[in-house]
């Protein structure tokens, strides 16, 4: 993705050198990015963003509020939306699992929110104090319809800042929700992030209507696909609505309304797919095989390049840092370089369906699925490049 | 021009699609009636309204009318209105449910809305049944009622709305008809202008759904029957437990005050920019 600096927000930058854990950091994030209103509920291992920002944000005149469950949870995060406030919540694997409701409400009423999901092993209840990349599905089909959906992700402390960010940015952007998925690793993890005050970041908000209320139609269809959004209160008066609906927002069961209708929410995404979409190539330009990773595992992946550099082979690896919408240029950029590609990941298998789906049998893709609760190491991941070269 | 082609100029959508949704003698128009009355009596800008429902016969409620209006999810609608309340408290948020929208898939968020005491106002219509789905019965069909999903008969007991709401806390809480429509209009007027947690309960007939599978009539007999059993609250203080068993008390049950929760909130801030470390 392209990175504007706006000169305008960029001071004398006063550098801070912090000792953080991923959560902090996604808090600080989210504080830089605007987010003035949180609503949670208390999950394993998610509570210290709940936790911090209701210290942090009454500091700054923002809200935080502790609802009765995560369906409350986005409910509140969308009403404030829509009244204007950049707004987020965090959880967990079952707490996601509620939140699926309202994420479509989210989708089809075109609210901008931001969902933090750090990852646990599941089914169920299953190890809320173990890491885990099982919803990577659910954050794509979890919630009912055809739908488009952004979810990013992080590896490190300070990514955790920087994707915080981007997620608002992005929700902003696009008047969609975005999930940001972090691991129970990178999430409880503390590294050295060097922070500077006036740090060029951009910062990105909705577009507001410019025409008189009479004027405005608030889900008309535009060249980017993403129509002006007024805030409650502000002199547009207008209808939201989980129904499917015309271009003034009310309901609809036109065939020639509803099909425009879909179409455009899943084009606002699809035609800016190279502003959304982040990936990392490491040492892949003439690697014979890749390692595509994402999140904790990337970590791995990418010690087990330079391990597997220094026995003489030629390893690399693609990180995604956009999972979805699903990275396809990327992954058939690396498979025109190594004839092998390596999927290791804390699932039964989620990403590396699609990169099969992407490859297509040109070349041959293997797997490293682990799901006891524990990370992958480099070692697992060399020892699986050995098995498979 | 009479006052209600003025109110209906003033505040119906005319860039909405009419007809409206609801059955020829339904109890909801009068409930909106009402809420309109309400509204401009009190004198709202329409701007700063925000007019937030569920799923259901009564969730259709708010896109009829020029205000900001939301539309939730089933059961929900207070959860969206507490964000839009607590993200911009200077708009007046009004909330429209029905009885299975609040206190069936509603109900945990409808008591808790009630113990934090969120400054919204709830109106819920309460007839006894899901209508939109085609009359399956709710938390508030009564007893040994018959409904599409209870063929044989209820054997569950009701919930009484107005009561729950009590106890979880509401600082105003009335009941009305629509019989008793201007009785209703009053209630929905001292509601909204109450600070805190408001709960109005319209009790209303569906008489396309519940009406029809306990032949109970018109919608003209069962509005006759609204009136025949209700009971004033002050009537009703004099009478006793077996006396006003199967009527409908009405009027205004609680008018309390409690700390609402965004002045509460406004303290925290001021707390928290004072205080230094935890």
């Amino acid at each position: 993705m392209e990175r504007k600096s706006q000169s305008q927000r960029k001071k004398k930058s006063h550098q801070k050198e912090l000792l953080l854990q991923g959560n902090e950091a996604v808090v600080e994030g989210a504080l830089r990015a605007g987010c003035r209103f949180f609503a949670g509920y208390p999950i394993t291992p998610a509570t210290e963003i709940s936790e911090i920002l209701s210290i942090k944000l009454p500091q700054v005149d923002g809200t935080f509020i502790q609802m009765e469950d995560e369906i409350a949870s986005l409910g509140a995060v969308i009403g404030a939306s829509l009244a204007g406030v950049k707004s987020m919540t965090a959880t967990s694997g079952p707490g996601f699992s509620l939140m699926q409701e309202n994420l479509g409400f989210a989708i089809i009423a075109e609210v901008p929110c931001v969902i933090v999901n750090v990852m646990r092993g599941g089914p169920s209840t299953g190890l809320p104090t173990s890491p885990s990349q099982s919803d990577v599905m659910q954050a794509r089909w979890g919630t009912h319809g055809d739908h488009p959906i952004i979810v990013l992700s992080a590896s490190t402390v300070r990514e955790c800042y920087d994707m915080t960010i981007q997620s608002f940015n992005l929700s902003e952007k696009f008047r969609t929700p975005v999930i940001l998925l972090i691991d129970e690793v990178v999430a409880h993890m503390r590294e050295k992030m060097v922070l500077s005050d006036g740090e060029g970041v951009e910062i990105f908000d909705r577009v507001k209507p410019t025409v008189p209320p009479e004027w405005y139609i608030p889900y008309e269809d535009t060249p980017s696909g993403i129509p002006a959004m007024a805030n409650f209160g502000e002199g547009y008066r207008y209808h939201v609505t989980g129904l499917t609906h015309d271009i003034r927002g009310f309901p609809t069961s036109r065939p020639d309304e509803i099909g425009p209708f879909i179409a455009r929410l899943h084009r606002k995404i699809s035609q800016h797919f190279s502003e959304i979409q982040m990936a990392e190539f490491f040492q892949t330009e003439d690697a014979e095989i890749t390692i595509v990773a994402y999140g904790c595992v990337a970590r791995s992946a990418k010690r087990a390049v330079v391990e597997a550099r220094e026995k003489g082979l030629k390893v690399g690896l693609l990180r995604l840092v956009t999972i979805w919408p699903f990275m396809r240029s990327a992954v058939e950029k690396v498979l025109q370089i190594s004839k092998i590609l390596l999927v290791p990941e804390m699932n039964m298998g989620q990403i590396s369906r699609e990169v099969k789906r992407v490859n297509r049998g040109v070349s041959r893709v293997f797997t490293l699925n682990k799901v006891d609760g524990t990370i992958i190491t480099p070692e697992e991941i060399l020892n699986r490049i050995e098995e498979v070269s | 021009m009479a006052e209600v082609t003025k109110l209906i100029h003033k505040y119906l959508r005319h860039d909405k699609k009419f007809p409206h949704v609801w059955c020829p003698g339904c109890g909801i128009g009068i409930m909106l009636g009402g809420l309109i009355r309400a509204i401009d009596r009190i004198g709202y800008e329409k701007d700063e309204v925000v007019l937030v429902s569920g799923i259901g016969c009564s969730g259709r409620l708010p896109v009829y009318v020029d205000f900001n209006t939301l539309h939730t999810t089933h059961g929900r609608a207070l959860t969206f209105a507490t964000g839009v309340k607590l993200a911009k408290p200077s708009l007046k948020v009004i909330v429209i449910m029905g009885d299975g929208d609040a206190v069936a898939i509603g109900g945990n968020h409808f008591i808790h809305a009630a113990r934090r005491n969120i400054d919204v106002t709830a109106i819920i219509l309460n007839n006894s049944i899901y209508g939109m789905t085609g009359g399956q019965y709710s938390p508030t069909t009564p007893y040994g009622m018959r409904s599409s999903t209870t063929i044989y008969s209820n054997i569950e007991q009701a919930f009484k709305i107005s009561e729950l709401a009590v106890t979880a806390g509401a600082v105003f809480v009335g009941r009305g008809t629509v019989y008793h429509a201007k009785l209703l209009d009053s209630l929905m007027e001292k509601a909204i202008l109450k600070e805190g947690f408001s709960v109005v309960e319209v009790i209303a007939h569906c008489h396309t759904q519940y009406g029809r599978q306990n032949r109970l009539g018109t919608a003209v007999e069962m509005m006759e029957w609204q009136s025949e059993n209700a009971v004033a609250v002050e009537k009703a203080a004099t009478m006793k437990p077996e006396e006003l068993r199967n009527k409908i008390v009405i009027g205004v049950l609680v008018d309390k005050e409690l700390p609402v929760y965004q002045d509460e909130y406004k303290k925290i801030r001021e707390r928290a920019k004072t205080t230094v470390g935890r």
